[in-house]
């Protein structure tokens, strides 16, 4: 019987034990998780910082799961290294769990910046952060947030939402450079102004103090309560010990495999294609495409990559980013870019279109269009010719005034009963003066009622026509 | 039918009663006319307005619901091959055709498929015919094919399936109304009243629906998820009613179980999550969720759209576990429903012409049921059958190696309704003996060896359930033409040729009577004790109360209006919260067939049309199949509307006239399946627990013909 051991709980690691378990009962499976929660889902910490979800909300599987399924969980025991000779981990306390399959998730860690007074601040990585931000937060007056990616923004949004002055500043010249333009970064930081978040761009944070964050144009801005979001790294340590190959992460070709073909990389950790993902979808296809191969589910299952859709998880602040965002029509030619920008409205929106196929969307403000947008951009499906109708849900099909004068005849007014307006007419011609007569005539109203205004507008307008009171 | 009076036959009083057609079952009077020398007879149809799911409402259907009782439509003789014959020697070779494939193939050589429209009287005689009579255990239905995965649904979290577990008239007093994948102002129109009223009140109307349609179009917000996701959609819902707080603790902790694991699973379908796979705005969740959150009552309906799916089952359950979340079923003005579809749907689907099933919604595989049916029967439990094949499997099997040789069809027509139609009609004229009982020559009839003309609803009397769950009369407004027989008096006809006399057995004569009320009095017993519990439910007692409600296990019990109100129908009383997970539909768009189509009715026809499209009032509205597309898509096609399309998938292709409408999503295409047409397309594949078919989804692509 196949012996599985996985190294990491989080997002990926408890998705492979999950997905494994759901196709094959009698796979050996144990788990270690260098933290002692119970996994959780790190997309809904920015809702705990915010204070609309409890940290006992946000666990990806009941205590009890692991019992009632067969797998062996050890939450808070760190694999210290790999023996791939006698295909065994080592945990930190020394014990030896051999493996016939390794799966490594062991995910990433915050980038600390190297400034002076960086213990001072806290990382915004994971559910014991936010632990500590939220106790830290109860007490605070003025929060500061170093980092203006998308987890430095929902943090800093959930902490204006607790009702406190949050400053976020941000080493690059606009918000969220790498999935935004300019303009939309822009926008976007007058939206979160007006939701109690000042934030300030293409700042240099010198050094943490007690009381602020120093800038390094001497500045300092007062906060009792400083939260990192720098950017992570894979945690690659235990593969690079291994002798895996290791790039930005450890390398796995489309089977998720490693250097070593015992052993598979996902998530966070893993590197395919020479692309590290940082968010869950690409995480979850992966843990799907090992779980389908290891239990013999599905032979070809294979990951080709993702795309990445960017969805800002933040109250009151819709944002959208998705493929090309940085494409300029100026610098190439080759591509479309329909753009749309009110900024009194915290409205940018843009599409970028090559050959037919949507390549790229920015879209910021609340819109309907973000479905729509979101699949032709994952399906690779054709864009519609009407590329206004597409960012404009509705335009098109807007309703045609159907005022009892300007319909036509042949307008159909009571669908249940197929009656027309000309009918209706007919029927007012031969003497019916109010609904009930036209219903007891032509039946229209009678089914689901939905046209009684509509029959009574034109009867009181014919009425009105040919002076008869109605 | 020439009637020789010298003067005009006096106007009989109208007979009060109800629609032929769909489940909501409005109440019309029916008046036979007076005929003049020569002339057929006349129908005059009027509404009731003492009938509260109408009250005094009808749609096209209705009034023109008489015209088939009197125009030339029908079927007035047997056919035997084709050729009119006598009804003695029809039934002679359907008799002796059965004995000699159940001498050859054994009990199970012979098949029996029933319909969701037939009285409770005929489908309770159905089942008995086939259990008692064949002692096959292959019988199933066309309600298969429409509640069966809402049914599936009710029944593992409340212990019981009644569609709407509290009166219609409720949903008038509701702040919030979400309707997941119906729309009733097509599928029965008067029932839009009842939402109207709600909005008029002030409540909130919300539709999930591929399409926007007739009935989106009244409501306060319409989310429109990609055709096979609603079972995402309902798990976000509930990600996000707990999110922000709606999720009733103290109804949780009281009245259910189970709601720990399912907070945890849903915990992993965040909104934007859920945006992605259907393309529902998360703002637009939000409001959905901050609707039916802030409301002091509200509803959640389910109806075929989220339900004939091969996941329907997970999917209404998704939806039960958002209500239950909300704390909505059990409480007063609040709860789920199903919106159940076929006239007879709900009766249709208690009394035993389902494969695992006996009357009162009794499991056929549960000793005490088998028990209790076999003693009203009076035959020995071991001589019934067990479960059967569900109605697809059941036609996919007739005419191979191991499956049924022989099949008798009532009230039902799956040439046009069955999904892969093509391959079911391939597998019914495989067949050594198809006898159909109809009132028309259904395409299915069309296939037969015999057909048996029967008499149809204003010519018999019979109760229905509607779908509040409420028992109805439906009366005899004059009497069948000349030559044709009621369903009742076939079966019996059948049952004294095949199983009598016996020497000691039972006297088929009496045990298929042919008089409704005593087969109805006879269901009474059959189903006392059951889940759907008739014994108190009496003719006199319907026609006084206007309907009594189901349980009513005495006389002396009143109905039981909204039965969850104290406890749910489970052991220990309380609603069990079952996880459930998201997954594709069978069959995903792709390059070679890169659209989805979704099926579904137009306001003026019904189910397959064997009827409505004998109507001339009817097809005046329409008379034609169509599929509908996108501006967008019909300009990238270059197709014009009042063109012709041909719509291909893997199991076959159509021809449909194009019909350009912006409020069908850009990636799906609408074809109604009231046609030969639609369901040559549509995807066989099987819910796992309900048998439902995936009529909702699967993949085409369509190309310009000529």
């Amino acid at each position: 019987m196949t012996r599985l051991v996985v190294v990491g709980n989080g997002m990926a690691g408890a998705r492979l034990v999950n997905e494994v378990r759901a196709r094959d009962k009698d796979i050996e499976i144990t788990v270690f998780g260098a933290e002692t929660w119970q996994p959780y889902n790190r997309v809904l910490l920015s809702n705990v910082v915010a204070g609309t979800m409890l940290p006992d909300q946000v666990r990806l599987l009941d205590p009890s799961w692991y019992a009632d399924h067969g797998v062996t969980a050890r939450p808070g025991v760190e694999v210290t290294a790999i023996d791939r000779e006698a295909q065994v981990v080592v945990t930190a306390d020394g014990e030896r769990e051999p493996y016939d399959v390794l799966v490594l998730a062991t995910g990433s860690e915050a980038v600390v910046p190297p400034v002076p007074g960086a213990g001072r601040a806290i990382a915004f990585r994971t559910l014991d952060d936010c632990q500590a931000i939220l106790e830290a937060a109860g007490t605070a007056r003025r929060a500061v947030v170093v980092g203006g990616g998308l987890l430095g923004i929902e943090a800093a949004r959930g902490l204006a939402g607790r009702g406190l002055p949050v400053t976020l500043l941000h080493l690059a010249g606009h918000l969220m450079e790498r999935q935004l333009d300019p303009e939309a970064g822009m926008v976007l930081g007058e939206t979160l102004a007006g939701l109690g978040v000042e934030s300030r761009t293409g700042v240099v944070v010198e050094e943490i103090v007690d009381g602020g964050v120093r800038l390094a144009d001497g500045e300092t801005v007062e906060a009792d309560l400083v939260v990192l979001s720098c950017g992570v790294r894979p945690v690659t340590g235990l593969a690079v010990d291994a002798g895996l190959e290791v790039g930005r992460g450890v390398v796995v070709d489309d089977e998720m495999r490693t250097s070593d073909p015992a052993v598979y990389a996902i998530g966070e950790c893993a590197e395919h294609r020479g692309t590290v993902y940082g968010l869950v979808a690409p995480a979850w296809e992966q843990a799907a495409v090992v779980a389908d191969l290891l239990t013999g589910a599905d032979k070809e299952a294979r990951y080709h990559g993702s795309r990445l859709v960017t969805r800002l998880k933040a109250k009151s602040v819709e944002l959208a980013a998705m493929g090309e965002t940085h494409v300029d029509e100026t610098s190439d030619t080759s591509a479309e870019v329909v753009r749309f920008s009110h900024r009194a409205r915290g409205t940018y929106r843009k599409l970028v279109i090559r050959d037919g196929r949507l390549v790229g969307a920015i879209l910021l403000g609340e819109t309907a269009a973000v479905g729509t947008v979101t699949q032709l951009f994952d399906r690779g499906g054709p864009v519609p010719g009407d590329r206004a109708g597409l960012l404009f849900p509705g335009l098109a099909g807007a309703a045609v005034a159907d005022s009892p004068v300007r319909m036509p005849d042949a307008a159909k007014v009571c669908q249940c009963n197929n009656v027309t307006k000309g009918q209706i007419r007919a029927c007012w011609e031969s003497g019916a003066r109010d609904v009930a007569a036209v219903a007891a005539a032509t039946r229209a109203t009678t089914g689901c009622g939905g046209c009684l205004d509509a029959v009574e507008g034109i009867v009181g307008w014919l009425c009105e026509q040919e002076g008869v009171s109605a | 039918m020439p009637i020789s009076l010298s003067a005009p036959a006096p106007v009989k009083a109208p007979a009060a009663t109800h629609c032929p057609y769909c489940a909501l079952q409005c109440g019309m009077n029916v008046a036979a006319g007076a005929p003049e020398e020569g002339a057929d007879r006349t129908v005059t149809i009027t509404p009731r307005e003492d009938v509260p799911a109408n009250a005094g409402g009808l749609c096209q259907k209705g009034w023109t619901a008489g015209e088939l009782l009197t125009g030339g439509r029908r079927l007035t003789t047997p056919l035997l091959h084709g050729e009119p014959a006598s009804w003695d020697e029809a039934l002679d070779f359907v008799a002796a055709r059965i004995r000699a494939l159940q001498a050859e193939h054994g009990p199970d050589g012979v098949a029996v498929f029933g319909g969701g429209g037939l009285t409770n009287e005929k489908a309770y005689l159905l089942g008995k015919f086939a259990r008692m009579v064949l002692r096959t255990s292959q019988i199933d239905y066309n309600g298969r094919f429409c509640m069966s995965s809402a049914a599936a649904a009710s029944n593992r979290a409340f212990g019981m399936d009644r569609g709407l577990p509290f009166p219609i008239t409720d949903l008038a007093a509701a702040d919030a109304v979400l309707l997941a994948g119906g729309n009733m102002a097509e599928t029965m129109p008067p029932f839009v009243r009842h939402l109207a009223a709600m909005r008029q009140n002030g409540g909130s109307l919300i539709v999930t629906d591929p399409r926007l349609t007739a009935t989106a179009r009244q409501a306060d917000l319409h989310l429109q998820p990609t055709p096979g996701t609603d079972l995402a959609l309902a798990l976000g819902l509930l990600h996000l009613a707990i999110a922000e707080g709606h999720a009733d603790e103290a109804y949780v902790a009281e009245r259910t179980n189970g709601f720990d694991a399912v907070r945890t699973s849903v915990a992993a379908w965040w909104p934007e999550r859920v945006e992605r796979i259907t393309g529902v705005p998360v703002s637009q969740m939000r409001r959905a969720v901050a609707i039916l959150g802030n409301a002091r009552r509200a509803v959640i309906l389910t109806g075929r759209g989220v339900e004939q799916h091969a996941k329907g089952t997970d999917t209404v359950t998704a939806f039960i576990n958002l209500a239950l979340a909300l704390g909505l079923p059990g409480r007063p003005g609040s709860g789920y429903g199903c919106v159940t579809g076929q006239g007879n749907g709900q009766g249709g689907r208690e009394h035993g012409q389902k494969a695992d099933q006996l009357p009162g919604y009794r499991k056929i595989d549960d000793p005490a049921a088998r028990e209790h049916v076999a003693r009203v029967w009076g035959i020995d439990p071991d001589d019934l059958p067990g479960p059967g094949r569900s109605a697809y499997e059941l036609l996919d099997a007739l005419g191979t190696a191991g499956g049924p040789r022989g099949l008798l069809l009532f009230g039902s027509n799956p040439v046009i309704s069955a999904p892969r139609a093509g391959h079911v009609a391939e597998r019914l004229r495989s067949l050594d003996l198809l006898v159909v009982s109809d009132l028309v020559l259904s395409e299915t009839a069309a296939l037969a060896d015999v057909v048996l003309p029967s008499a149809q609803w204003a010519e018999e009397e019979g109760t229905m359930t509607n779908l509040e769950g409420r028992v109805l009369l439906r009366r005899r407004a004059l009497p069948p033409p000349a030559g044709v027989r009621t369903d009742l008096e076939i079966l019996q006809a059948l049952a004294v040729r095949l199983g009598g006399p016996v020497p000691g057995g039972p006297d088929m004569a009496r045990a298929f009577s042919t008089e409704p009320r005593e087969v109805f009095d006879e269901l009474r017993r059959a189903s006392a004790g059951g889940v759907a519990d008739y014994a108190g439910i009496t003719y006199e007692r319907i026609a006084a109360e206007t309907g009594v409600f189901w349980p009513c296990p005495d006389t002396g019990h009143p109905g039981t209006p909204r039965p969850f109100l104290d406890r749910f129908a489970t052991p220990d009383g309380r609603a069990r919260f079952v996880p459930v997970d998201h997954r594709p539909p069978g069959e995903d768009v792709d390059e070679e067939y890169p659209l989805y189509l979704t099926t579904g009715r137009v306001l003026a026809h019904y189910q397959s049309g064997a009827q409505t499209r004998r109507i001339d009032a009817l097809n005046a509205v329409v008379d034609e199949t169509f599929v509908e597309l996108h501006p967008d898509l019909a300009e990238r096609l270059e197709a014009a509307p009042g063109q012709t399309l041909r719509v291909i998938s893997r199991r076959g292709e159509t021809e449909g006239v194009v019909r350009v409408n912006p409020a069908i999503r850009a990636d799906t295409v609408f074809m109604p399946f009231h046609w030969a047409g639609a369901n040559l397309l549509t995807n066989p594949e099987l819910d796992p627990v309900s048998r439902m078919p995936e009529f909702k989804v699967c993949a085409v692509r369509l190309e310009r013909v000529g």
